[in-house]
């Protein structure tokens, strides 16, 4: 077969940390070779050596047959190839058009007339219709994605790289990616495609490239491949994959929520009318499309929200518009895990110590803060969580994502709260913490603690949620029992489309 | 008629701010905020003098004072650029090494006149036609080359800006530089170019200030104009047109206090000497308030390093 | 080919050698500066020293230096802890002269103990209200608080200047615009023949250290300096905490307008402050927003300032070398920093290499 790429013992190191381990690759042409592996298994970073954000420490880069260096992006470009990052690479205050062009050699003026006529043809020949003169943030999460494909194409590239494309997409919008990608590859190009997910790494792809731990474990070509064997490759050892979700029979109601009103910095509504509630011993998956409200949601009942109407009950007493202190002067224990971890939960730049001191030290008595206590829960949670970090003294910001995560996580659920929000908890972790993460949740749901759990991975939230509440642009398109619905029926109740069935009280 | 004498004059003692803005935005917009500008205006305004006082040629003090700017804005570049350090603190910085630099050269020059014959380059020259339109005419077009030199650049900046590929290219930095490294541009060598090119038009203020606004040499000529132009930057929302105005209008703050007195204004000059500082605040304190969107480059402040996360 | 990654933390001994040596190129590119100028930089430096500290006469300018300049850098560290860039340490000593001298002035009959505890606390209320201005703004509506207390920097000069030339000139100068000196009463005691500042110096520094390290109040500072999401969340009241900092920081300005002029100018001038107010964000950010650093950075930035005018004198250097000298040794610190966070690896040139056209 006819390689364009090779890469040949790739090693990347991030200080100690080898996020690439010898790892050799190769893509022929016209196909769709996936990358298989966990969170940090160094799928992205070997990615981002061919487009030329990261320099490799040892390795070669062999090109049609031909040695090279990828210095920048700008050589990767120029090299054809074009990654579609996972976080995308995009200023959402410009143009469609703005986005597609900057960068690109051309002359000195910038002709929009013309250029957004080229940009149209580009777009329906691949079937992604983008209009090149809306402004990025009025575009969906899915759309930003077809501007990104977009984007590499009028670029010129030949092989793309999609890096984790799915993540945030509904199972339809999924389907769509597929179709654009099989369009792609009849046309000739040559796909990348990351994930850490079985099911579609055996649908698109050609062939398999598994990754662990930042080492090579196996290419395999798609053939009658069992996924078992896949995850037990991806994983290091036999796991039992299975989520239990525990009967409890809590009958009180813990939470209440009733016309819940959230409104943006600018007055337009991120919220409009949120009514549900949450028993003791129950946990409640939400799910939606990126940005539907749920980080509003989150944010209203643990007191960060400043403009809010409608009222949060929690145990009967309303909370709503309550700052966390008035929360906490109420002697309402509850917890949150924001998706922002080092922007809300944590401390970037300070210690464990003073990280698990955070949301200790206002019930400390006296004036002076007790660090003593604090670094003891802080040893305590290193233990229970195998938290790898150097000391109780290390800056949270030089923990990897997963670490900073169970200390995030571990610090919540130690306070013993009679609710817990999170949001995302799993996001980072590989397989093993993350069952970790649901044991735990699990453990404080039999306690009767309610748990509201904002989820993206819709596998893990019908296994582990009692009843799921679909958010739709700030509107609750339902809320169900996930037993009587598919993960299809959840995409369809993402984009706002109600259901007919499975709908619970 | 002295109404018009007043705007005609506001024009004039508005041009070294003008200058002074429309280089910070320049520089601003490739996510590096500058608040060196003070240190700026005093490079370009020793640099201009200096070399015009040794060569006796107005070219070559112009080009004394860009080169004074853009040496300026290496050092600053190469710390926030290359070597990533706090801009807030090296713009500080900036200012104390340009405070230092221009008295210490300038104890050469304290209190001489420039050559005449550099002062006549800089006398009015009105512009044919346009200087004949009512009103208009005697307000923008009867000055000197310099001011017209300010329009053209605030004209050429906006084109630059928002019509040119590379002004779509910078803008993208601002506001995202991880996006315009990945979309293939160079981030550092844009910035690099841009901070260059904005401190020497900040610095082409200082030097209209001490080559033509008061052609004798004093200590401390730019007295906290570079500030202002920092605080204008805001005003005009990063865009040189609004630039413009907005120069103007703090340039005849700047002289309205000296203007009243003349009319035994019954305030003192002292406290209307304020009001440019207190303008400007109140400027400030509204455009928080009513800021519909933050025009401010998303990415301003902050250092950029490809492999970031 | 050259090649930068992030480190790890760089144990604190070589964080603060690193900084040492910047220092030390800092003066090192002075002295080539200086040789150009046909000095013995080895003599300048070392009357620098000797000028500073020579005499008892010299030691005494060079502790009134080294007192408002670290007194202020506390005010001003903790309003930089919080990341709320206060530059306005220059208007509130300023507005803090003000008041005291409004004490001096008009209840010049008082007893002496009273009538400096009057100005001193007189002084800390108007600077701390002077710094509440813009932290007031900021909280309500987030103004960028660099500009403003810039600009209020500038107001205050404009209002000193007005009262020199207006209702507060001296009607015995003979129509020279000058404020009236102090009485003996209005003037701070000496201690070892140095004004008594020095102590309270002592004590400001220790309680800082302690507010800033020990308490819930300092915590609640740093958090917020950090994120003001994450302090929201973890229950503090943000706007609260700001307010009362800030009002503490221009507090410690005004507390020096007030001991400038009655412990060392005995009137009222815009030149009381000498550009501390400036000098001192130096201060701070050299201390790395720490504390027990604040003095030893003091005494060195005083040891310049001092030392700068004595060479004047000794050299015909004019003074705004001084200046140079601050500015060299910033950017030199500001640029060690990278040397902190970043290494940078050689990279041998592979043979093979081929960059696309």
């Amino acid at each position: 077969m006819n390689k364009v790429i090779e890469l040949k013992g790739i090693v990347k190191k991030f200080g100690t940390v080898y996020a690439n381990d010898q790892i050799s690759f190769d893509l022929s042409v016209g196909e769709v070779h996936a990358l298989l592996g966990e969170n940090g298994a160094g799928k992205s970073s070997l990615m981002n050596v061919l487009a030329g954000v990261y320099q490799p420490d040892d390795g070669e880069i062999i090109m049609n047959g031909e040695r090279v260096t990828i210095p920048s992006p700008r050589h990767s470009i120029d090299m054809g190839i074009g990654m579609i990052h996972q976080h995308f690479k995009l200023v959402e205050s410009h143009t469609v058009l703005e986005n597609m062009i900057a960068g690109v050699k051309s002359r000195l003026f910038i002709n929009y007339k013309k250029l957004g006529k080229e940009l149209t043809e580009l777009s329906q020949r691949y079937g992604l219709q983008i209009n090149p003169f809306s402004e990025l943030n009025m575009l969906s999460v899915a759309e930003k994605q077809r501007v990104e494909i977009l984007k590499v194409l009028y670029r010129g590239a030949k092989i793309l790289i999609l890096d984790e494309p799915t993540a945030v997409l509904t199972p339809q919008e999924t389907a769509r990616l597929f179709d654009i990608i099989n369009s792609l590859k009849s046309d000739g190009h040559s796909i990348i495609f990351i994930s850490h997910k079985l099911d579609e790494v055996i649908e698109i792809s050609d062939r398999i490239t598994v990754l662990r731990k930042g080492k090579h474990i196996d290419t395999l070509k798609n053939e009658h491949l069992s996924p078992r064997s896949l995850t037990n490759k991806m994983v290091g050892k036999a796991v039992e994959l299975k989520i239990e979700r525990t009967k409890t029979d809590y009958q009180d109601i813990l939470l209440e929520v009733n016309n819940l009103f959230v409104f943006r910095p600018d007055n337009s509504q991120a919220l409009k009318g949120l009514t549900f509630k949450l028993k003791q011993g129950e946990i409640l998956g939400v799910a939606g499309v990126a940005g539907s409200g749920q980080k509003e949601l989150c944010e209203a009942i643990a007191g960060l929200q400043d403009k809010i109407t409608g009222e949060i009950l929690f145990k009967s007493e309303n909370i709503c518009g309550k700052s966390p202190r008035d929360i906490i002067n109420l002697g309402i224990s509850m917890s949150f895990v924001p998706e922002d971890r080092l922007g809300m939960g944590l401390v970037a730049g300070m210690d464990l110590v003073d990280n698990v001191l955070l949301k200790a030290y206002l019930k400390q008595p006296g004036i002076f803060v007790n660090r003593q206590e604090a670094q003891k829960e802080a040893l305590n949670l290193i233990e229970k969580l195998n938290i790898d970090t150097p000391s109780v003294h290390t800056k949270v910001s030089k923990l990897s994502g997963g670490n900073i995560q169970k200390v995030l996580l571990g610090r919540e659920i130690e306070l013993q709260p009679e609710l817990i929000i999170t949001a995302y908890p799993a996001r980072g972790l590989d397989i093993g913490s993350a069952h970790k993460i649901y044991d735990l949740l699990n453990e404080q749901k039999i306690k009767g603690n309610g748990i509201i759990f904002i989820g993206e991975d819709l596998d893990v939230l019908l296994k582990i949620a009692d009843k799921i509440m679909v958010l739709c642009d700030g509107e609750v398109t339902g809320i169900v029992d996930p037993d009587l619905v598919t993960r299809e029926d959840l995409g369809y109740m993402m984009a706002g489309k109600k259901l007919e069935r499975g709908e619970v009280g | 008629m002295s109404v018009l004498i007043f705007l005609k004059a506001a024009i004039h003692a508005g041009t070294p701010l003008l200058f002074a803005t429309l280089g910070e935005v320049l520089t601003e917009k490739s996510g590096n905020l500058n608040l060196g500008v003070e240190g700026l205006m005093l490079l370009g305004a020793i640099g201009g003098f200096s070399a015009g006082m040794i060569t006796q040629s107005t070219v070559v003090a112009i080009l004394a004072a860009l080169l004074a700017g853009a040496l300026g804005g290496l050092i600053y570049a190469f710390l926030t650029v290359t070597l990533r350090a706090n801009q807030v603190v090296t713009g500080l910085s900036l200012t104390i090494f340009g405070t230092g630099v221009a008295g210490f050269v300038g104890k050469l020059f304290m209190g001489r006149n420039l050559p005449e014959n550099i002062k006549a380059v800089f006398g009015a020259r009105p512009l044919p036609i346009l200087s004949r339109i009512p009103v208009l005419g005697t307000i923008f077009f009867q000055h000197n080359v310099f001011i017209y030199g300010g329009y053209l650049i605030a004209i050429a900046l906006g084109i630059y800006l928002y019509k040119s590929k590379p002004g779509l290219n910078l803008r993208t930095i601002g506001e995202n530089p991880h996006a315009a490294d990945a979309s293939g541009i160079n981030v550092n060598r844009y910035k690099y170019l841009h901070i260059l090119a904005g401190s020497a038009i900040s610095a082409l203020g200082g030097a209209y200030l001490s080559l033509v606004y008061v052609p004798v040499w004093q200590e401390n000529v730019t007295a906290g104009r570079g500030w202002i132009a920092v605080a204008l930057v805001i005003f005009s929302m990063w865009n040189p047109y609004k630039a413009i105005a907005g120069a103007y209008l703090f340039g005849g703050l700047d002289i309205i206090g000296f203007r009243l007195q003349q009319i035994n204004f019954p305030l003192s000059q002292y406290i209307i000497d304020m009001f440019p500082y207190i303008i400007t605040i109140v400027v400030l304190v509204f455009s928080s308030i009513y800021k519909k969107r933050d025009h401010s480059p998303s990415a301003l402040g902050v250092s950029f390093f490809r492999e970031d996360r | 080919m050259i090649r930068i990654s992030k480190r790890l933390e760089l144990p604190p001994y070589l964080q603060w050698l690193i900084r040492a040596s910047s220092i030390i190129f800092a003066l090192i590119i002075m002295s080539v500066f200086l040789l150009a100028l046909g000095h013995n930089p080895i003599k300048v430096y070392s009357a620098m020293v000797t000028g500073s500290f020579g005499t008892f006469f010299r030691f005494r300018k060079t502790i009134e230096l080294m007192i408002p300049l670290s007194i202020t850098a506390l005010g001003i560290l903790v309003a930089f802890k919080m990341k709320f860039w206060n530059i306005g340490a220059e208007g509130q000593i300023l507005m803090g002269a003000f008041a005291a001298t409004f004490f001096a002035l008009k209840f010049a009959y008082l007893p002496r103990p009273l009538l400096l505890i009057l100005m001193a606390i007189g002084g800390s209320l108007i600077g701390g209200l002077w710094a509440l201005i813009p932290a007031f703004f900021k909280v309500k509506y987030a103004t960028n608080e660099t500009l403003f207390t810039l600009m209020l920097n500038y107001i205050a000069i404009k209002w000193i200047i007005y009262l020199q030339y207006g209702p507060w000139k001296d009607p015995q100068q003979a129509g020279f615009p000058k404020i009236p000196d102090f009485s003996v009463n209005a003037t701070l005691p000496t201690l070892g023949g140095i004004h008594v500042g020095w102590l309270i110096l002592i004590a400001l520094v220790i309680i800082a250290h302690i507010v800033m390290n020990k308490t819930k109040f300092g915590f609640e500072i740093a958090v917020i300096g950090e994120s003001k999401n994450t302090a929201k969340y973890a229950g503090m009241s943000v706007n609260k905490v700001i307010l009362s900092t800030l009002f503490i920081s221009g507090a410690l300005g005004g507390l020096v307008g007030m001991m400038q002029t009655s412990g060392v100018h005995g009137t009222l001038s815009t030149s009381i402050t000498g550009g501390i107010g400036y000098t001192a964000i130096i201060v701070t950010w050299l201390a790395h927003v720490k504390v027990h650093l604040i003095p030893v950075i003091g005494l060195l930035f005083a040891v310049l300032i001092q030392g700068a005018f004595f060479i004047q004198t000794a050299f015909q250097i004019p003074h705004s070398v001084a200046d140079i000298l601050q500015g060299m040794i910033l950017f030199s610190a500001l640029g060690s920093e990278f040397f902190i966070n970043y290494r940078l690896h050689l990279v041998k040139n592979r043979r093979a290499k081929r960059v696309v056209k």
